[in-house]
């Protein structure tokens, strides 16, 4: 009988920890390894993804507002450094382009990135950004190897420079980039960072509530479970 | 002034009366062990389920549009929303686990036999509501997997011979889910269903009370009754076993807390990834998997190979996978209540029953490849074996002499 029990949460631990849904066929992904209360990476994040991201992707479920407060910031720092398409703080994240003409110039409408760190996962995003490589035979001249035929071209090519495909699979540089694959790697964590703060602005506070949540029941049970012994003594 | 305003209300209105009935006086057995929390807390999950829906139901929008963007609004503009649609939704899964385990319970302890088959049937009645309102409400958030998951089941019903299609655009409103699904189901989702849901609850619950609980020992505590004509081994649900519940409770908040603040996903099982994607009719995601307390049918649903070019054999055996369920306390031969006392024969009939269910389970959220599929089709046979065999093998079971009292286990 106590076997049964503990089977059963043994392996509800264990079906909990797996992932119901398998990664998407593809490359091996990278540990991304972002840290949320590094307020200076998120930032940096920020700053990369109003400058090469938000020229077509939006955000549209992210506040500037909240994102000043969260990331540490004045407003009147947003407004100046961060702000490109509107002049309102309360406004959310959009960008000027249509959908419709997205379709039209790129064949497909970038998809908004507020949530894109949950249904794609961090690892897969920081991974995602630095295997992009030469393909003549694609329509951008670049592939992907987390995203095949990916309709993206290499946006932050000047950083990384451009890389081609060994023999063997394995992705070597072509031409230099502005930053050493080091600092590269850095960047795109930064960016990876932001968009997973993006994708959920509550997280920090709900890991911090669970805290207090736990302690008050643990606190409860105390009082609870000797009130129960005290109700039983008198039943055989 | 306390016992004055009590005795001008039961002039009126049967207050104390219930009370004494539903509580103070009414004798379970003093012998319940883990197993017997899960009613509880399934009633504790449903007002949960409730209170936290209708302060969602302030924020969310039932517009294809919209609906979406208004989940977003939810986790992020509004003021403790994020805990709010965490609660929901990790409630609706515990719901499932919660239900699964108190079935368990009954299945193994005999609970559905003479006198309580109402109590069964009642309760198999709030399981299939639930899972309507599961199904339902999994649409609302208007994901990849909400928009798919809808239309892949919605179209089972087309594979009914004759008016199939005709049944199916009914219950879409369109010939696809779009709009006017999401609205016809958002009504059904917070007023219908839930009004159907606590209706059965106070049935199952009232038809308990009359006839009195059962016990890990399956003995009827009635038959020995001390001179007040209070039962020997009954002890009154309050204070006994409301107080032993809220321990239980609060071990359940436990788990139930480090779900809602530290893995709210559930590793992908609770809200999937594809759901963070915005449903697109145009765009069909690599695999449609249903949410984890449906694929035991799903699987079944998959085995069985379709006649003819029509799926109607496997949606037949899904919903008689489900009407099985209900038979059980006719289906069931044996003298014996209690696994504690059956023969052999149950005893393994039933721990097979527990692996096909939990395997079937596990198939379902799989790629139908060949193995797999084979291996579904073996476990739905076991799953049917179960129940159709069920006469005979608790019919000629070597059962064991049952005490005549609760024994201390």
């Amino acid at each position: 009988m106590k076997h049964i029990v503990l089977t059963f949460f043994l392996s509800l631990g264990w079906l909990l920890s797996g992932q119901a849904v398998a990664a998407p066929s593809g490359a091996k992904l990278d540990s991304a390894h972002i840290n949320l209360r590094d307020q200076a990476s998120l930032q940096r994040g920020a700053q990369t993804f109003v400058n090469y991201c938000m020229g077509c992707h939006a955000a549209s479920f992210m506040r500037y507002s909240r994102m000043a407060k969260d990331l540490g910031l004045s407003e009147d720092m947003v407004r100046q450094n961060l702000m490109f398409v509107t002049d309102t703080i309360g406004d959310t994240m959009t960008i000027s382009m249509r959908a419709e003409d997205a379709q039209k110039w790129f064949g497909v409408t970038p998809p908004d990135l507020s949530v894109i760190a949950r249904s794609r996962s961090v690892d897969w995003l920081y991974t995602y950004l630095r295997t992009y490589y030469l393909d003549d035979s694609t329509v951008m001249g670049t592939n992907n190897l987390a995203f095949s035929n990916v309709g993206m071209p290499h946006v932050l090519w000047e950083q990384q420079g451009y890389k081609t495909m060994d023999a063997d699979g394995n992705l070597v540089s072509a031409t230099q980039g502005n930053l050493s694959s080091r600092e590269y790697d850095l960047m795109v964590r930064d960016l990876v960072n932001f968009l997973a703060y993006v994708s959920e602005p509550s997280k920090l506070q709900r890991l911090d509530l669970g805290k207090w949540v736990l302690l008050y029941l643990f606190i409860f049970f105390l009082v609870a479970y000797p009130l129960k012994r005290a109700y039983w003594k008198d039943v055989h | 002034m306390f016992a004055n305003m009590m005795n001008w209300i039961d002039a009126r209105f049967p207050a104390s009366k219930m009370w004494r009935e539903h509580l103070s006086e009414y004798y379970a057995p003093k012998n319940f062990n883990f197993w017997y929390f899960f009613g509880s807390l399934a009633l504790f999950l449903l007002v949960l389920q409730i209170v936290t829906g209708i302060f969602l139901t302030m924020n969310y929008k039932p517009d294809a549009e919209m609906a979406f963007a208004s989940v977003e609004y939810i986790m992020r503009d509004v003021q403790w929303g994020w805990l709010i649609r965490y609660l929901h939704s990790t409630g609706a899964s515990a719901f499932f686990i919660v239900i699964y385990l108190h079935m368990f319970r009954g299945l193994m302890y005999g609970s559905y036999k003479q006198p309580r088959e109402l109590v069964w049937i009642f309760g198999m009645l709030i399981y299939v509501a639930l899972m309507a309102e599961a199904f339902m409400g999994y649409l609302l958030p208007w994901g990849q997997m909400s928009y798919w998951g809808a239309q892949v089941i919605i179209s089972l019903f087309g594979a009914v011979p004759f008016v199939g299609e005709s049944l199916a655009l009914w219950i879409r409103g369109d010939f696809v889910v779009a709009d006017a699904t999401l609205n016809r189901f958002f009504a059904f989702h917070v007023i219908a269903i839930p009004l159907v849901l606590v209706a059965l609850v106070v049935m199952h619950i009232i038809a308990l009370h009359e006839v009195g609980s059962n016990n890990p020992d399956g003995v009827e505590i009635k038959k020995y009754k001390d001179e007040n004509g209070k039962p020997l081994d009954g002890i009154p649900f309050h204070p006994y076993y409301t107080v032993k519940d809220i321990v239980g409770l609060i071990v359940f908040l436990f788990l139930f807390s480090l779900v809602v603040f530290y893995m709210p996903e559930g590793g992908g099982w609770f809200l999937e990834d594809a759901n963070f994607v915005p449903a697109d009719p145009l765009k069909t995601p690599e695999h449609i998997v249903p949410v984890w307390y449906f694929t035991p049918f799903y699987a079944i649903l998959r085995a069985v190979p379709s006649i003819a070019g029509s799926s109607f054999p496997g949606v037949a055996a899904m919903g008689l996978a489900i009407v099985m369920l209900f038979l059980l306390p006719w289906l069931d031969r044996s003298p014996v209540r209690s696994v504690r006392y059956r023969g052999p024969y149950f005893r393994i009939a039933l721990a097979v029953f527990v692996v096909t269910f939990v395997m079937l389970g596990f198939l379902g959220t799989q790629p139908a490849t060949p193995t797999y599929t084979v291996m579904s089709q073996v476990f739905t046979i076991l799953y049917f074996a179960f129940f159709i065999l069920m006469p005979f093998y608790t019919k000629y079971d070597k059962d064991k002499p049952v005490p005549d009292r609760v024994t201390d286990q």
